[in-house]
């Protein structure tokens, strides 16, 4: 039975004094019923293809549309040369999300976390902290058992699609998912976690799905470098002790509100918003 | 959900829906035929035949046919392998009456002439839903271990089945019945909680008013 609240997660945690994500592990051998050994293997998997999926990006593919394709190898050279606005270590997290959501636009085989349209985000944070900190496999997959278990929260009492929710849906949670996985890795409490996945689902509220030519590509890659980079910080104001005003539970059913309140035309039909403007209606009529 | 329904599944993009759901979709189809098709008519209603090019939709259905899984990073070039595996095929865009958006209608013809048609939705996240077979209404996923038996309407089939089944100790999760006209064609289908084995396919065959037997095998680990 898949957790309805975050708070439900952390009064576990508290009241039998465990970690956020063995609640969550725990949950999965229940509901799967798997062993501990079968559950994170399956999530292991999980690491890996996200770790090969990186090490694939090609620089010179172009997607089918034509739309996306290269600007990872763009990203790359400009932040490797130094001199960049936001250092090497966000460079490399801004990369990360480009090239991770071009390989996914060009047909390359990525790890859905929650969407294919979204994948970018997770991996982008994951990667570069797993190098800044020298941090375990083994550390990383239960990192990733914190990021599903409040996307299951999300989806829950909420939505994961831009086709019911809008990209606040898709991006947003996703973000949500990366901050708390970040809180985790740096030794943040259960509560911490939560305020980190609130934070930055706050900071994408309201965002729509416009999709150009509905297909997932502009403007779905650049939204995964701002998920992304808006995880890291969320995370760092969560560690910091910076409280969420509104708790995460009733921040995702905000969410859930303002996405049922966004029009048809901004949630994943490529008929409003970015889609619908003079150049995004070009690139439709041409397909 | 399950979490490996939020963290996964590992699959080529573009699109869960348009992309993972369409080679489910593909696959599922060539489950029910029984084999790789020689032809393939198909048609995508919708948002799939709206933005399908560009989400991979037509290839992404063609890989699934030829047996491939979501996955697999052939998926793209799978135009090739289907000229390789002698099949022959044609997409056509069309509008179908109250069908969900993302839906395909897949008529296979196999290499001895047999014929089938499918018609399946994607869900989003890479889950379907099989709505028709041959023209009669069904609705099934594919996540659990499903058994699909055509049979002449008459009495007894359903008996069989369930007993078949209870003799192997597998347990019925949901059963759905489903028939064209009384005293026509009709599909049983049961989704179970274990896997049925290829004893229970072969009995079930022998019965009288059973048509075809087809077995799809649950599709979790995808």
């Amino acid at each position: 039975m898949a957790f309805h609240s975050l708070e439900q997660i952390c009064r576990l945690c508290r009241e039998e004094n465990k970690d956020f994500y063995h609640v969550i592990l725990e949950d999965d051998m229940k509901e799967r019923e798997v062993s501990e050994e079968g559950s994170r293997s399956k999530m292991k998997k999980m690491w890996r293809a996200m770790v090969r999926a990186a090490e694939d990006y090609d620089p010179a593919l172009r997607s089918a549309s034509g739309l996306s394709g290269c600007d990872g190898g763009r990203a790359a050279a400009y932040y490797e040369a130094g001199g960049s606005l936001c250092g090497e270590f966000i460079g490399e997290v801004v990369t990360g999300a480009i090239q991770m959501a071009e390989s996914n636009a060009c047909m390359r085989r990525i790890v859905a976390a929650p969407t294919a349209g979204s994948c970018g985000v997770l991996p982008a944070v994951l990667l570069p902290c797993q190098k800044k900190f020298a941090i375990s496999d083994d550390r990383i997959v239960e990192a990733l058992y914190v990021a599903a278990g409040i996307g299951q929260v999300i989806a829950s009492r909420a939505f994961i699609a831009g086709a019911t929710g809008g990209c606040q849906a898709e991006i947003g949670s996703a973000s949500a998912m990366a901050a708390g996985a970040l809180v985790f890795l740096r030794g943040g409490d259960a509560g911490q976690i939560c305020d980190g996945a609130a934070i930055a689902l706050k900071a994408l509220m309201g965002l729509v799905c416009d999709p150009v030519a509905g297909l997932v590509e502009v403007p779905c890659v650049k939204r995964n470098v701002i998920g992304a980079v808006g995880a890291m910080t969320a995370a760092d104001q969560a560690l910091a002790g910076i409280r969420s005003f509104i708790p995460a539970d009733q921040v995702i059913d905000a969410m859930r509100e303002v996405g049922e309140k966004m029009d048809a035309s901004l949630r994943e039909t490529g008929l409003g918003g970015l889609a619908a403007t003079a150049k995004g209606e070009s690139v439709r009529l041409e397909s | 959900m399950n979490i490996f329904e939020i963290l996964g599944p590992v699959m080529v993009g573009p699109s869960s829906s348009h992309t993972a759901g369409a080679v489910r979709i593909g696959y599922m189809a060539r489950k029910i035929l029984g084999e790789t098709p020689a032809e393939a008519d198909i048609l995508l209603h919708g948002s799939f035949g709206a933005t399908g090019s560009g989400h991979g939709t037509d290839r992404a259905i063609l890989a699934g046919l030829l047996g491939m899984e979501p996955d697999d990073s052939r998926i793209p070039d799978s135009r090739t392998h289907a000229a390789a595996a002698g099949l022959s095929y044609r997409f056509v865009s069309g509008n179908l009456r109250d069908a969900h958006p993302n839906t395909a209608v897949l008529s296979l013809t196999a290499g001895d002439g047999r014929r089938i048609k499918v018609q399946a939705s994607s869900l989003g996240g890479g889950r379907i839903m099989v709505n028709q077979i041959d023209g009669i209404r069904v609705d099934f996923t594919g996540e659990k271990p499903t058994l699909i038996v055509q049979n002449e309407d008459t009495p007894g089939v359903l008996s069989a089945i369930t007993y078949t089944l209870a003799a192997q100790d597998v347990n019925i999760a949901t059963l759905q019945m489903y028939r064209n006209q009384k005293g026509g064609y009709a599909f049983i289908i049961a989704e179970t909680d274990s896997d049925i084995s290829e004893e229970v396919l072969c009995q079930l065959r022998e019965k009288k008013g059973v048509l075809k037997v087809i077995r799809i095998a649950s599709e979790e680990d995808w």
